[in-house]
């Protein structure tokens, strides 16, 4: 696949020229990675783009009747069906499209939270790749059920606290590790699958331009920092998708036609994970006395991710 | 596949494929299940085959399969769809997204029971559950009925008064399995007949961007509902002119419900699709031996034609409502519509017999005790039992 999908470099200065497509005024938390990962997709994009949209926060905080924040056409349904959703769009599409009732090249991204993606929706996400759809799925994961009040998602990190996993006297929040939900849609044999940070944009639009660009079906998981969930400082978000990156509990890699590549390899200056959770009040039960081994254990877990995804990289590599 | 107008021998789902192929829909998403499945695969050979343009959609659930459709619909073309049962329950959720935001898909809905336990013969189980999905429903008697509803279906839905999804009901294996005669219109008369499709505010039409799926607070939900409720409220004019436009041109007459020989009748029945025909058969028998008998058989369901209805059956002496479905430890779910089409009136004695659950046969002798039975509430006036299970072990 080229990788030459810009006519011209990106630079902050020329893409502060571009038209926000995602207005201010939307009723996002402020602090949420949400919104500042969606500016920076669209931004990404260069003409006509269609959305689908899982319920979830960014859903009704961007378009609460009779307002809209969003500028391109943008589609909700349900909550386990984004994914389905475009496939249906998208078809149509194609369909009036070979009539030549449409003569536009448009391109079509499909969003949902983590729990609209790794849990309800990964059915439908599943049957969506593996029919072939060309359209981009974009997970934003904030690691839990922001919308409904923090509760667990399978993508919620080991021993967090939230509110059906809360750190108790007999158990100390989350049990289980996350499901590793990118390596499972490389596994769908998709021509591009990544993951990127908000904090390190160029990498995250260059991400979502390969991935429009490529021939089918694509995925992004991005990290989206949620101050309410996290309970971290509302001015702390893009600190902490950074520290996620540099701890290697969120790696910035992609998987391009079966080729993988580690974006970000901070080598002798990878960080501890508690770098990480010590910023963040659902993870400040592992810190007490006593806990150690659950520290202990959220960096075995992070570190056996990060080795097996270097080996990915030695094997499948360039 | 024939090209002009003629008698033919097929199953209720070979003629519906038949219907999808004529209208030629832009897109069908869909998922196989008993006993809709033919339909589908049949479709796909059309697909496959290049006899239609419609692109399929494989999807992996009737979940997604109505979640497509919808995101299809909206992105601005023709849409359908078959399933049963299980499939349709499956697909409940979308059901309701799909008429809030007025998308005209069509849907052919083949009867069948709902689990548990696990049963794939017909009954009206799913068909029932729709019932508050805010779907156009149209029930079939046979292949004929089946057919000429799916080739009206489009005009209705699509209507711009309307613009809402419809599902046409067909019973699972008796009429989707079953060879019948009947007719088809041709390639061209159904073209000409269901036109092009209009576009209202399609979501592909990127230079206009559009919002489709607001969260909508309890300061705008109601004014939502009710405008859906009134649109709805416009489909029995819409089916009874499109019926007779249909009528006058391919000759086949319809109507919101079907009158057999109901003008004087003393003793009604009540029955939706295959079982009316049966039915027929054994009115036609009574009225050799002097009974006054007659079947009212509803066609369209939802929107239900209450006044119409009330006013067809207000002077018979008694109307036993056949219901092959249930509402457990209700009332059958067409005598709860029944009784109120009634209730303005100073109505005949009114009860309900349950029949034919899971594919359970009703034979001419069962019906033929039932007409009994409305027959001597016509004399005395007395229902001794509102709802009782009939063709069933005691």
């Amino acid at each position: 696949m080229s990788t030459t999908t810009q006519e011209k470099p990106m630079t902050l200065k020329s893409l502060s020229h571009k038209k926000d497509l995602l207005t201010g005024g939307h009723r996002m938390c402020s602090g949420c990675g949400a919104p500042t990962i969606m500016r920076q997709v669209l931004l990404a994009v260069d003409g006509p783009v269609v959305l689908t949209n899982a319920t979830g926060c960014l859903e009704v905080s961007t378009c609460l009747f009779p307002f809209t924040a969003w500028r391109v056409p943008w589609m909700h349904s349900a909550f386990e069906n984004s994914a389905a959703t475009a496939a249906g769009i998208e078809t149509m599409y194609r369909a009036l499209r070979k009539k030549g009732k449409i003569k536009k090249d448009i391109k079509f991204i499909a969003l949902g939270g983590d729990g609209g993606t790794y849990d309800i929706g990964f059915q439908a996400l599943s049957g969506a790749m593996e029919r072939g759809h060309k359209m981009l799925y974009i997970c934003y994961d904030n690691g839990a059920y922001m919308n409904t009040g923090i509760q667990r998602s399978s993508a919620t990190p080991f021993g967090a606290d939230t509110t059906t996993c809360p750190a108790g006297s007999k158990v100390p929040g989350k049990p289980q590790r996350r499901k590793d939900l990118t390596r499972i849609m490389a596994a769908h044999k998709i021509a591009y699958a990544a993951q990127a940070s908000p904090h390190n944009w160029k990498d995250l639009m260059t991400k979502v331009k390969k991935a429009l660009a490529a021939d089918g079906p694509s995925y992004m998981g991005i990290v989206a920092p949620c101050n309410r969930g996290w309970r971290s400082q509302t001015n702390d978000s893009i600190l902490l998708s950074r520290l996620a990156v540099d701890t290697c509990f969120w790696p910035l890699y992609e998987v391009e036609n079966g080729k993988w590549t580690i974006n970000y390899d901070p080598k002798d200056k990878k960080k501890p994970i508690t770098e990480w959770l010590k910023l963040q009040g659902r993870f400040k039960h592992l810190f007490a006395p006593g806990n150690e081994g659950l520290l202990e254990q959220a960096q075995k877990y992070v570190d056996e991710d990060w080795a097996s995804l270097k080996k990915l990289q030695e094997a499948f590599g360039r | 596949m024939p090209i002009t107008t003629k008698t033919v021998a097929v199953t209720g789902n070979q003629a519906i494929a038949e219907a999808f192929r004529q209208i030629n829909p832009d897109v069908m998403p869909a998922y196989p299940i008993t006993p809709s499945t033919d339909i589908v695969q049949r479709f796909s050979e059309f697909v496959n085959n290049g006899k239609v343009d419609t692109e399929f959609i494989t999807v992996e659930s009737e979940h997604s399969a109505m979640s497509a459709a919808i995101g299809a619909s909206a992105a601005g073309g023709r849409v359908a769809t078959a399933t049963s049962s299980q499939g349709m329950a499956l697909m409940w959720e979308m059901l309701h997204i799909a008429s809030g935001y007025r998308l005209p898909i069509l849907m052919a809905l083949v009867n069948r029971a709902l689990s548990a336990p696990l049963n794939i013969h017909g009954d009206h189980s799913d068909g029932m559950t729709m019932r508050d999905c805010g779907w156009i429903q149209l029930f079939c008697e046979n292949a004929q009925e089946a057919y000429d509803n799916m080739v009206m279906a489009p005009r209705i839905a699509e209507h711009l008064d309307v613009r809402l999804p419809i599902a046409v009901n067909l019973d699972g294996f008796i009429i989707s399995h079953s060879i019948e005669s009947m007719n088809y219109i041709t390639d061209e008369d159904v073209k000409s007949f269901v036109g092009e499709f209009q576009q209202i505010n399609p979501l592909l039409d990127t230079d206009n961007p559009k919002s489709i799926g607001a969260l909508v607070l309890p300061d705008y939900y109601m004014e939502h509902k009710r405008a859906q409720h009134e649109s709805t409220l416009k489909v029995m004019k819409v089916v009874e002119d499109v019926s007779a436009e249909f009528g006058k041109r391919f000759g086949r007459k319809y109507e919101l419900f079907e009158a057999y020989r109901l003008d004087d009748a003393e003793v009604v029945l009540v029955a939706l699709n295959s079982a009316a025909g049966t039915i027929k058969d054994e009115v036609d028998r009574y009225r050799e031996k002097g009974v006054k008998a007659g079947l009212l058989k509803p066609r369209l369901f939802r929107p239900f034609p209450y006044e119409k209805i009330g006013a067809a059956l207000k002077n018979a002496k008694a109307v036993c409502v056949m219901d092959r479905a249930d509402s457990y430890g209700g009332y059958g779910p067409m005598y709860m519509e029944i009784a109120s089409a009634l209730y303005p009136h100073r109505g005949p004695a009114l009860f309900n017999k349950i029949y034919g659950l899971g594919g359970r046969d009703l034979m001419p002798l069962d019906v033929d005790q039932v007409i009994e039975e409305t027959a001597e509430v016509a004399r005395t006036g007395k229902v001794k039992m509102v709802k009782e299970y009939i063709t069933v072990r005691n």
